[in-house]
């Protein structure tokens, strides 16, 4: 039980139910949808962005409970960051979420991220905390586009 | 309950230190070992191509392959041995259908009739032609309890209808659909009838005499034989009229640059060195069939079906889908706002193996309003034993998310 409880830890469950930042943004900038077609988990991501800062952005969709966490802590933890920021926010938690020795450094960088670090043990989940991440690449390369992840 | 589980290598292994528990049947099925020994046998001893030497080793390849042929046919009832094509699946099977006999038949604005439950190899072979050819689609919708509306499917017709495309069994719902009828409506409208029959074949005794279908389909990786072989019946009047599906060796009669003469049923539809591992290891899993019975195999799952169906409605806050009466051992459902593929990590850790997903069926997830959903179903090794660990897996959700 102790691998599974690392994955569906509490905040994971909790965010799973409860996503934050979950809605549409009127005044977004940019909507980016990803798809995992393997699975059908689905997530819209809306931008407010501004002078290379993203001010806000919220998500819609439906997915697992790690799909939806994942998107819901990434929005938490983005919100005000500039995309320079983010871009290191994004490498470090792809490391963390499928490397399986990455430093210690990266924990305390990734504050409450860091709970996603579970679906290691689980390969065939990673794809599940990182669709939103790859909708957000999307979002911010300006593909406007329907972006499968297929990893 | 007979135990077939030891005539099957697989379960003699512990998965995450728990006792493997297989409930994805409906996806493929394990092999037994007198198939597994089978393949091993033929690579060991007998194995050259079919249909080619004059010596020893080729004959004897040729025997194995053609024995098989025969026996498909004994075994579906079919009326000709040549009416049985070996292809490399379902997926296959419906494919040849389509471009073959789809593309020389079928012209814009004709219709084809599928239903609402149809997996996805028997939508996208349509759909292709719909692109193809500018055919249209008409869709049998699928009820609450996930049996077919026949009163909508007589109104489907029209001058236009060219094929009915329908599934014995339902992947999703289990809902085994009841075909004479289908068919009898069809062929009173003078419309052949395609059955995708991936779902049925290893779960129920298949007569196509009786059914009086035109084409039938199904593979032998689901019926305990190996992947890479399924079968393709089809009338004779039908397959003769229909154009090759691939060109290549054993397929022709005469072949120069100007002109090709192709060769006799079923060979026309059978060109290249064919998977001849696959079709003897197939041999050796309806054999294995035979003796288990059909109708026991039946008997037990069907026991296994309604023992798995009390015990699942008595979990709170899961919702079945597919009640129909007439149905074979698949379960499908969700619960609560507990997404499959959590339900399916979880018990993954338990050693039991489910399936989570659409299920190739995304058109009936739609149907249902769901994005995906947890499937459990049953091969004749499965046991109440298997279902009861289920049930406690189950707990083991509901633990992690309350």
């Amino acid at each position: 039980m102790s691998e599974l409880r690392e994955l569906y830890q509490e905040i994971i469950i909790d965010h799973g139910r409860h996503p934050r930042n979950f809605g549409f943004l009127p005044e977004a900038t940019c909507h980016q949808e990803g798809f995992n077609p393997l699975c059908g988990d689905k997530i819209i991501l809306h931008l407010y962005e501004n002078k290379d800062v993203v001010e806000d952005l919220k998500f819609e969709g439906s997915g697992c409970a790690i799909s939806i966490a994942s998107a819901s802590l990434m929005t938490e933890c983005l919100k005000g960051k500039s995309r320079n920021e983010i871009e290191e926010i994004f490498n470090l938690f792809h490391k963390w979420v499928t490397m399986n020795d990455v430093p210690d450094e990266f924990k305390e960088k990734l504050g409450k991220l860091e709970v996603l670090g579970g679906v290691r043990e689980f390969p065939a989940r990673v794809k599940c905390a990182t669709l939103a991440w790859h909708t957000l690449k999307a979002a911010l390369l300006g593909q406007n586009l329907k972006l499968e992840v297929v990893e | 309950m007979q135990v077939y589980k030891k005539d099957f290598p697989i379960f003699s292994q512990t998965i995450h230190g728990k006792p493997l528990v297989y409930l994805d049947s409906s996806s493929t099925s394990q092999k037994p070992s007198c198939v597994i020994e089978a393949i091993a046998h033929y690579y060991q001893h007998n194995y050259a191509n079919v249909h080619r030497g004059v010596y020893e080793l080729s004959e004897r390849s040729t025997h194995l392959y053609e024995k098989t042929r025969k026996k498909v046919q004994w075994f579906i009832n079919a009326a000709h041995t040549h009416e049985i094509l070996f292809t490399r699946g379902t997926t296959e099977s419906i494919n040849l259908v389509a471009q073959s006999y789809g593309r020389t038949h079928f012209k814009a604005e004709d219709e084809i009739i599928l239903s609402e439950m149809e997996h996805h190899s028997n939508i996208v072979p349509w759909c292709m032609l719909q692109e193809q050819l500018g055919i249209k689609l008409k869709i049998i919708p699928v009820l609450e309890t996930g049996e077919l509306d026949l009163l909508a499917y007589e109104k489907l017709f029209s001058s236009r209808t060219k094929m009915v495309a329908i599934s014995h069994a339902s992947n999703v719902l289990g809902t085994i659909n009841p075909l004479k009828k289908i068919i009898a409506i069809a062929h009173a409208a003078k419309v052949p009838v395609l059955v995708d029959g991936a779902q049925a074949f290893p779960h129920m005794p298949v007569d196509m005499q009786l059914l009086d279908c035109d084409f039938y389909t199904f593979s032998a990786h689901k019926a305990y034989g190996p992947t890479g072989i399924g079968i393709l019946y089809g009338k004779t009047a039908l397959l003769e009229k229909m154009v090759p599906y691939q060109g290549g060796g054993s397929m022709i009669e005469k072949v120069s640059f100007k002109k090709i003469t192709y060769g006799q049923l079923p060979y026309k539809f059978e060109a290249g060195t064919p998977n001849m591992a696959g079709v003897v290891g197939f041999y050796a899993a309806l054999d294995y069939l035979e003796k288990m019975g059909m109708k026991a195999i039946v008997q037990h799952e069907q026991e296994l079906l309604a023992y798995a169906t009390s015990k699942l409605k008595a979990i709170p806050g899961v919702r079945l889908l597919g009640t129909a009466p007439d149905k074979v051992g698949v379960l499908s459902f969700v619960l609560n706002d507990i997404h499959p593929h959590d339900i399916g990590t979880i018990l993954d850790h338990e050693g039991i193996a489910i399936r989570a997903g659409h299920h190739c069926a995304m058109p009936l997830m739609e149907k249902y309003q769901i994005p995906a959903c947890v499937r459990l179903s049953f091969g004749l090794y499965n046991s109440r034993e298997d279902v009861d660990a289920f049930v406690a897996g189950m707990q083991k959700v509901h633990e992690v998310f309350n």
